[in-house]
């Protein structure tokens, strides 16, 4: 098996379905880091079968609200001294941007592409997310993250 | 306070934010004279990408009354869009010669992108199918005017309900007052949209009845807001045939109402209004247009933040 080491301080970002973890890597703007970063994939689970996992050192203080709006599934482990000091819930943000597009084609973004993507959550329960432009709902069976 | 905000979308505005702009609309109503100046020295916008003469107009009424001046243009092809400039460049602009600025745009949420980057207020003059928020400002100040208050009556909205934003609107707006009935007239392929029923009338428990043909509930309504069917909307000839009267007024169904009932349009009118019943003293639509005039300046007022000297 692949070894990865695993990291004395920094964030473990597990059970990414299988194959995300690309997604997630640029959602985070982690392209542009300068800290180390460990993207595994394809990792046996008992839980998802195959899962991603990604490994952040060193750095604690990203901002990963977003990924409560991707995927549900994915745990967040915070790691201090080889320990695990904290488990992060995910929750949905109010707000994402520039993760999914708008499917209106007569919202303004359809034609100014420089507009930022942005939805905020309208309703806790259902999950729902609206296009602050144009009201569109975001519908996740029509559009994958 | 208003000054300085944007009005996007007509639920932008509390329910006591609405009722100051609609007192201070019943004053300039009161004493026209008296607010002929109170803008003098400012810069109204009219940013419209799209023609729309009425809207137009009626935001430049609104500040020519209010002493103020205008400026603008009137679709795209005379605008700098054409040359592919975005909203925000052209906001950007507009916001540092004018004081305040009324947008349409064929696109929904563009005056939107709009506010997000202007310093001085935008107000929404239609975006796409979306939002006229102004529109519904009128309708209420029109049977707040008509009735004295906005609570307690039955309206009949009759036509496209499926695809009228204007419509839509009104319906949201007026689910915030207590005690009113909506009674919702239109053939079936075009009745309210799913939406509509469930997340507004349904959610917040609001008496409402869907029906086909108007003559069956003219004589329940204290408000009619007529509204058009185009014939292209109907799916089949039959139904059209069968029901075209129906979406129809005129002197026959006017003398089953009441005799206090108002008759709402938000112009244009095509033939769904016949021109018998313009002179009859129930008609409102004309009044209704005057109305739109007076709420924009009160708007106008509040969003500059400007007062009777
Ligand atoms: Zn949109």
């Amino acid at each position: 098996m692949l070894k990865v080491d695993s990291i004395e301080r920094g964030i473990v970002i597990d059970h990414i379905a299988a194959g995300k973890s690309m997604k997630i890597y640029k959602y985070l703007n982690l392209d542009e880091a300068d800290f180390t970063v460990a993207m595994i994939k394809n990792v046996a689970s008992k839980k998802l079968g195959r899962k991603d996992i990604i490994k952040i050192e060193n750095v604690l203080d990203i901002d990963l609200n977003v990924l409560g709006f991707i995927d549900h599934n994915i745990t967040i482990n915070i790691i201090e001294n080889d320990k695990i000091v904290k488990k992060l819930n995910l929750e949905l943000p109010q707000e994402v941007s520039n993760v999914v597009k708008c499917s209106n084609p007569r919202c303004i973004t359809s034609i100014e592409q420089e507009i930022d993507q942005r939805f905020r959550l309208v309703n806790r329960e259902e999950k729902l997310y609206r296009c602050i432009y144009c009201d569109q709902a975001y519908d996740p069976n029509k559009q994958d993250i | 306070m208003l000054k300085g905000r944007h009005l996007i979308d007509p639920m932008d505005l509390t329910v006591e934010e609405l009722e100051s702009v609609f007192k201070l609309a019943d004053e300039i109503i009161e004493n026209p004279a008296e607010y002929a100046d109170v803008c003098k020295g400012k810069l109204l916008s009219t940013c419209f990408y799209e023609p729309s003469t009425r809207t137009r107009l009626s935001f430049e009424a609104a500040m020519l009354r209010l002493g103020g001046q205008v400026l603008g243009f009137s679709s795209a092809e005379s605008s700098s869009a054409a040359k592919g400039e975005s909203v925000r460049d052209t906001m950007m602009t507009i916001a540092s010669y004018a004081d305040i600025c009324a947008m349409r745009h064929p696109k929904e949420g563009a005056p939107k992108v709009a506010a997000l980057n202007s310093p001085i207020p935008v107000i929404n003059g239609g975006d796409g199918g979306h939002q006229h928020p102004t529109q519904t400002l009128t309708d209420l100040l029109t049977i707040r005017a008509l009735r004295g208050k906005l609570t307690d009556f039955t309206i009949g909205i009759c036509g496209d309900l499926k695809f009228g934003r204007t419509v839509h609107s009104l319906i949201k707006a007026l689910s915030r007052y207590d005690n009113i009935k909506f009674i919702l007239i239109s053939p079936e392929e075009l009745k309210i949209p799913d939406y509509i029923r469930e997340e507004i009338l349904m959610k917040n428990g609001l008496e409402f009845q869907e029906i086909e043909r108007l003559e069956d509930v003219m004589n329940e309504l204290d408000i009619l807001y007529m509204t058009r069917v185009q014939k292209e909307r109907f799916f089949n000839e039959a139904d059209y045939v069968r029901l075209k009267d129906s979406y129809i007024l005129d002197k026959d169904k006017m003398s089953m109402a009441k005799q206090d009932m108002a008759v709402l349009h938000p112009l244009p009118r095509v033939n769904e209004i016949s021109v018998e019943i313009d002179n009859d003293p129930r008609a409102a639509y004309f009044k209704q247009a005057k109305y739109g005039m007076y709420v924009r300046m009160a708007l106008i007022m509040k969003l500059l933040g400007v007062e009777k000297c």
